[in-house]
């Protein structure tokens, strides 16, 4: 999947990702003698548009994290391109990386290891306005104290510490902090799995509020496919470090192409008790990335296998509207 | 109605210390029939988890408590057993999974020495015979090469894997009753419909019932025979899991149900409970929820609901519905 159909895109993508690789190495023995790569993220290619939600839905170790981190610059790519606005901020470094990086926050799983239990909420908020030398300290508190009741907190809580909230509570400070730089793009990388349903549930209602009130993007990354489904307007779906399949939401839900995507719509137990579709259990666990399967990605678990799948890796192709997927069945 | 296995009756739990009396588990009533599946589901902090350790009493000393209530398994109050026949009972006429296998399992010891050693306390078995039996009991909850991994370490399995030794070492006695404290909760979704399939399989083919903590509604639809609703340390409804679904009458059960996200039906707005749950420490006297609640009125704040028989079976806390 090394060449991506959706290259064909047209400027007006506020995020283009182009065969992006990631290659951890294994080291071994005294030396410390790179003997192998663990390839966590192994050719994906997605565009995003302007004030659009896409969602990455996957299992752990898919890579999933990995290329949210990549796209906010945690993590520097093996390979492959990130362009934003127009500018590949991959290759970008010193000043102008600075300046893009503003524009991509990130918002992360756990509300409880994020926040800096030492500072009160107040100075977590205005750090990045004052260490971007955007505002004076006193003008940056001013902007949290505001950010606070953006995000449906108490201006007073200024002085608060994280100890003192909830985890949704903490979680409300984390998209603060992470809107103080008035960003274009926000990853959120399990920002919700961490809640409880019903808090789970404000949090999810504050996200979808923000966006039309500020013309966020976000990348939204989770393991839960109905909370995607709920926030997103497209969905990818990430398989061993591979995108498998990506296409506007309903469609993508409604008819799945990949096996992986059936398996795992298919897979997620849904709260009712109506007579459900056959359940296809997949047998077996996810290869080792370390040791990935030759040919498809997913053919040691696929029901549906064929000689050709142990062989060739299948190419991403548009196979209805919008709608990629990579598998020898289509 | 036959006797049920297990009938729990006005179960109190509390942590006790100097500054403070939280009320974890304050006052419930809970049967299992034999063979049957009750889901117990609650947000963190409602008592579930609290509730499966007092059966057991394994509840963290020094401060947790049992203060009060029954526990009848089988004809026997465990609340008034000694230690050591209590010790008779865990792991062999009752046993637990736990949410997360790596902090359960011993991470020094051999798989197979991990399940045999409950073959050789309460069984009597010798080492040899109780490892062939760890060997039988891995195959028959479908680990591959089980005669290779009783000889392996914790750390050398996946999640899937390890969730699937410790049910082995849970149903190796062949347990009346399984306490699932949210097994699922730390795995992926394929994984999670695997290990629901085989809890399915061994109460099936073993009739054991299983008490199953859960905070996941999907994992109750799919799963539960009987369902019990938490909040704050006590049960606001129960009723059978047919029913919770079609028609459920709890304010708080109705509330859960419309602010999860659906993986086949849009949904523009989320409901969304206001507020949070109320600190254990210090509970309101009136109803619980009402501070949370769309149809509470003034005489909520001011006394507590009984729990009533509202349809036949259908036990709701609320004098408003």
């Amino acid at each position: 999947m090394s060449i991506n159909a959706e290259q064909l895109s047209s400027s007006n993508n506020l995020l283009e990702v182009q065969d992006l690789k990631k290659y951890f190495p294994i080291t071994a023995g005294f030396f410390r003698r790179t003997v192998g790569h663990v390839k966590a993220v192994d050719g994906v290619s997605f565009t995003m548009k302007a004030g659009e939600t896409l969602g990455i839905v996957g299992e752990s170790g898919c890579g999933k994290s990995t290329t949210g981190r990549m796209v906010v610059n945690l993590t520097t790519p093996t390979s492959g391109k990130i362009i934003f606005d127009g500018k590949d901020i991959s290759t970008h470094s010193g000043r102008s990386l600075r300046e893009s990086r503003r524009k991509i926050q990130m918002v992360f799983q756990d509300p409880y290891a994020s926040l800096n239990p030492q500072m009160s909420i107040g100075e977590a908020v205005a750090e990045p306005l004052i260490v971007n030398h955007m505002l004076s300290k006193k003008q940056a508190f001013d902007r949290a104290a505001q950010l606070l009741e953006t995000v449906g907190l108490r201006a007073r809580d200024l002085s608060r510490h994280p100890h003192e909230f909830s985890g949704g509570q903490r979680q409300r400070v984390g998209i603060a902090r992470a809107l103080a730089l008035n960003p274009k793009l926000i990853v959120a990388d399990e920002a919700v799995s961490a809640l409880d349903v019903s808090i789970q549930s404000q949090i999810l209602n504050l996200l979808a509020d923000l966006r039309g009130r500020f013309n966020l993007s976000y990348l939204f990354i989770s393991h839960n496919l109905a909370v995607v489904r709920h926030i997103s307007d497209r969905v990818g779906v990430m398989y061993l470090g591979h995108m498998v399949e990506i296409g506007p939401k309903i469609s993508l839900y409604n008819h799945p192409l990949h096996p992986y995507t059936q398996a795992l719509l298919s897979a997620a137990p849904e709260p009712r008790r109506v007579k459900r579709r056959e359940r296809t259990v997949l047998q077996g666990d996810v290869p080792s990335p370390a040791n990935p399967p030759k040919g498809c990605p997913f053919h040691t678990r696929c029901p549906m296998v064929m000689d050709v799948c142990r062989e060739q890796e299948p190419k991403m192709r548009e196979l209805l509207p919008g709608h990629f997927a990579a598998c020898h069945l289509h | 109605m036959a006797e049920p296995l297990l009938a729990i009756r006005d179960l109190k739990t509390y942590f006790i210390s100097r500054e403070a009396e939280v009320r974890a588990v304050d006052g419930i009533d809970i049967d299992v029939a034999q063979g049957q599946v009750v889901c117990i589901v609650g947000e963190s902090g409602c008592g579930k988890s609290m509730t499966s350790l007092s059966i057991v009493r394994l509840v963290p000393r020094p401060h947790g408590k049992i203060v009060a209530g029954e526990v009848i398994f089988n004809g026997t109050d465990l609340l008034k057993l000694s230690e050591s026949q209590m010790a008779d009972i865990r792991g062999n006429e009752i046993s637990m999974i736990f949410q997360e296998p790596m902090t359960a399992l011993n991470p020094v010891m051999q798989i197979g020495r991990q399940i045999s050693e409950v073959l050789v306390r309460h069984r009597g078995m010798t080492k040899k015979q109780a490892l062939e039996k760890a060997v039988e009991m891995l195959r028959f909850v479908g680990v591959p090469r089980a005669n290779e991994i009783v000889y392996e370490y914790p750390h050398q399995l996946s999640g899937g894997l390890r969730q699937r030794v410790m049910i082995a070492m849970a149903m190796v006695c062949n347990p009346k009753l399984l306490i699932a404290d949210e097994p699922t909760t730390a795995l992926d979704v394929t994984i999670q419909a695997q290990v629901l399939e085989l809890m399915k399989k061994m109460r099936e083919e073993t009739g054991t019932s299983i008490i199953l903590i859960t905070h996941d509604l999907g994992v109750v639809a799919d799963m539960a025979d009987h369902v019990v609703v938490m909040y704050a340390g006590q049960v606001v409804e129960s009723v059978d899991a047919d029913t919770i679904f079609e028609n459920p009458m709890h304010p708080y059960t109705r509330a859960l149900m419309d602010s999860i996200p659906s993986i086949d039906e849009e949904k523009d707005v989320l409901y969304s409970i206001p507020g949070t749950v109320p600190s254990a420490a210090h509970f309101p006297k009136g109803c619980r929820f009402a501070e949370r609640c769309p149809l509470a009125v003034e005489s909520c704040f001011e006394e507590m609901p009984e729990l009533r028989e509202l349809a036949p079976g259908h036990l709701v806390r609320c004098d408003r519905v």
